[in-house]
């Protein structure tokens, strides 16, 4: 074999393992979505136990079912980016990388809770991931993010803020004076609006004139698109171009995302507005067991991953219990801190 | 001479300098001059980017003021009018006030918003009413009422200065008041009450818009031989409690003077605490000189009846001094 020979076969060798690389590389990221989205569904799983037991208390909304929403548009993000979410946004948080012991104890009330134990399952919020709420009016975090984005613009930082919202939310005149807002001031929002079809227990058509929430961004000349919420590669890919033109600078983007709740509005809510038969039939889209079939027809997934897989969610979410467990209450002592800022040790401005 | 718009304009306009971070928003507060005229001429000569007209979506350009005081900036809204301010009222009571606690402590709101408050232009009954007790009774917000051209100029650099959301309230019918203003006006503390007359029989108080009404009976008083101290509150929350009971516990005698409505107001929390605090040093029931419990009506005569005039306030003290 002549040297030059060699370097023939090494070039070719070089490309035949480059093509696997990738593979591996997506298989990689594609068992992470999978995994993302079963550490959402395991430990809204356990709250929702966790309630039932009383451990965890006042309203609590799962976000089963619609777990590829967040799962899908995490990835889009940056850690420099903002997220502003709604009052079910337990997924939201965990994706971002809140951990899952301080939600826990933030359900819990405990004061190693991610707000301190003040806010509880609707509040939850975490500065050093950008997290910024856990809001609890419907519509409330809209006007936010674009302040948030405003900021940005002012100061010169490419850096998107995602806000998602429900299609609830939409019927709010936030909504829409915020869209214009973001639209005339061209800045960079990412509107993730998550459509599960119910405003609480009033169907869509029940509540808006045009159901096709999509077209009511494009009336604000804002670019959007709708897409299957339930299958996370497509939120995904639809995420990651919306976000990539924001930060480019090209005004804020709308995703309404189409999915389903699998539980109940909240706790308390009987489900009496809704046809058991509805229900199933959207179970059968799940976006896990469906993106799990899925991985396994491509050969990335198999009994033994997915064993490892639940078993690592499994010890994740065991570990969030007994840390909201040890954690500690905030003395009565303190009840009124938070409401106006403590002076700094030594400067005299706490931001 | 300097008019309270103008010194509020400098206050703004000495803060856009001093600090990037500080900009103006609202409606009209650009290409129109502000509806009140307070920052005209500020467009030329700091740009749209950061004296920016919004359209007419209070909650959404409130909102954004929230979301953007939290992302770095010093905002500074401007809402045309109190009674507009309902339109933002979820922003302010349901984000502004409880961002700081829901978090845990994590964000605090550095935002300042700034409304004109009050009658007495003849603009009837939804631009003219005194609402500030209802912000007043928020923990989590400061609300402050400029009644003199000192505070006008000083309070907004203090206001900016604090890490929390802070609503200042104009009197509309203050803009043009005139006065001296010195060269070096600066910051005022924005947490004390102000005694501006000292007296000795009977404590009036008021803030903002009343200000200038208790002086006029306090003079009235004293062409009769009754000595009032005027007590003007200059911040509604935190209520600088000491000030008012230190004034009553020497005079034992209060008139609360506030063109808000009576039941349920913010005169209703000052006499509360002047009876919780001062009792046994009074020497009178505490009187209240109250807007009528009537919207705001059109007609000179009858909007002017509504108000809390300088001889309803003589009468009230009068009574309280028993002569």
């Amino acid at each position: 074999m002549t040297p030059a020979a060699s370097e023939v076969e090494n070039a070719a060798a070089a490309a035949r393992v480059q093509p696997d690389e990738a593979t591996a590389g997506e298989a990689e990221h594609a068992r992470r979505l999978l995994t993302e989205m079963l550490r959402i569904r395991r430990l809204e799983e356990r709250c929702a136990d966790l309630y039932k037991q009383e451990k965890i208390r006042g309203f609590l909304h799962l976000y089963i079912g619609e777990e590829a929403v967040a799962v899908g548009v995490m990835q889009a993000l940056e850690p420099e980016d903002a997220i502003v979410a709604t009052y079910r946004e337990h997924g939201h948080a965990l994706v971002r990388g809140v951990s899952a012991r301080t939600i826990m104890a933030e359900m819990y009330g405990k004061q190693e809770g991610c707000s301190g134990g003040r806010g509880g399952s609707m509040h939850l919020f975490d500065t050093a991931t950008r997290f910024f709420g856990g809001n609890a009016i419907v519509a409330g975090g809209l006007p936010l993010a674009i302040g948030l984005a405003l900021a940005d613009r002012l100061q010169h930082r490419a850096r998107v803020t995602a806000c998602f919202f429900g299609d609830g939310a939409v019927a709010e005149g936030a909504f829409h004076e915020t869209l214009n807002l973001a639209a005339l001031w061209h800045l960079p929002v990412l509107f993730c609006c998550e459509n599960n079809l119910y405003a609480m227990g009033t169907a869509i058509e029940r509540a808006q004139a045009e159901t096709d929430l999509a077209l009511k961004a494009a009336a604000y000349r804002m670019p959007s698109w709708g897409i299957d919420g339930m299958d996370v590669e497509a939120v995904e890919s639809a995420a990651r171009r919306a976000a990539a033109a924001v930060r480019a600078g090209e005004g804020p983007h709308f995703l309404e995302l189409r999915t389903y709740r699998f539980r109940a509005h909240s706790m308390f809510d009987p489900e009496l507005y809704r046809d058991k038969r509805e229900v199933d039939a959207w179970k059968q889209r799940d976006p896990i067991s469906t993106y799990t079939v899925r991985l396994r027809e491509r050969g990335v997934l198999d009994d033994a991953r997915l064993a490892t897989i639940e078993e690592s969610v499994g010890r994740e979410v065991d570990d969030a219990v007994a840390f909201a467990e040890a954690g500690t209450w905030e003395s009565v002592e303190t009840l009124t801190r938070y409401v106006y800022s403590e002076p700094a040790p030594d400067s005299g401005d706490a931001t | 001479m300097t008019t309270y718009r103008e010194a509020v304009r400098q206050a703004i306009r000495e803060a856009m300098l001093a600090d990037d971070r500080v900009f103006l928003m609202g409606e009209d507060v650009g290409r129109y001059g502000g509806c009140y005229a307070v920052s005209k001429g500020l467009l030329d000569e700091f740009g749209p980017e950061r004296i920016r007209d919004t359209p007419l979506s209070e909650l959404a350009f409130v909102g954004a003021g929230i979301g953007a005081a939290i992302g770095g900036m010093r905002p500074i809204v401007e809402i045309m009018t109190v009674n507009f301010s309902l339109l933002a009222i979820d922003q302010i009571v349901n984000t502004a006030a409880t961002l700081l606690h829901m978090s845990g402590g994590q964000l605090n709101v550095p935002l300042v918003i700034r409304m004109a408050t009050g009658a007495g232009r003849q603009v009837a009954a939804q631009h003219s009413h005194s609402l500030e007790g209802w912000y007043a009774h928020v923990p989590g917000l400061k609300v402050l009422a400029p009644a003199t051209i000192d505070d006008a100029r000083g309070m907004l650099p203090t206001a900016l200065a604090d890490p929390d959301p802070v609503i200042i309230f104009e009197h509309a019918a203050l803009y043009n008041m005139e006065g001296e203003l010195p060269a070096d006006a600066g910051a005022v503390p924005i947490d004390r009450a102000a005694v501006r007359q000292t007296g000795s029989d009977v404590t009036l108080i008021a803030f903002g818009g009343t200000l200038g009404r208790a002086l006029e009976a306090a003079g009235q008083l004293g062409e009769i031989g009754i000595s009032a101290e005027v007590l003007d509150l200059r911040t509604l929350r935190p209520i600088d409690t000491d000030t008012i009971l230190e004034s009553v516990r020497r005079t034992h005698r209060a008139v609360i003077v506030d063109e808000a409505w009576r039941t349920g107001s913010f005169s209703a929390e000052l006499s509360a605490r002047i009876m919780e605090g001062a009792f046994y040093d009074l020497d009178a029931a505490v009187a209240r000189v109250c807007g009528a419990e009537v919207p705001t009506p059109y007609p000179h005569h009858l909007e002017q009846a509504a108000l809390p005039q300088a001889a309803a306030i003589v009468d009230a003290a009068r009574a309280t001094v028993g002569r």
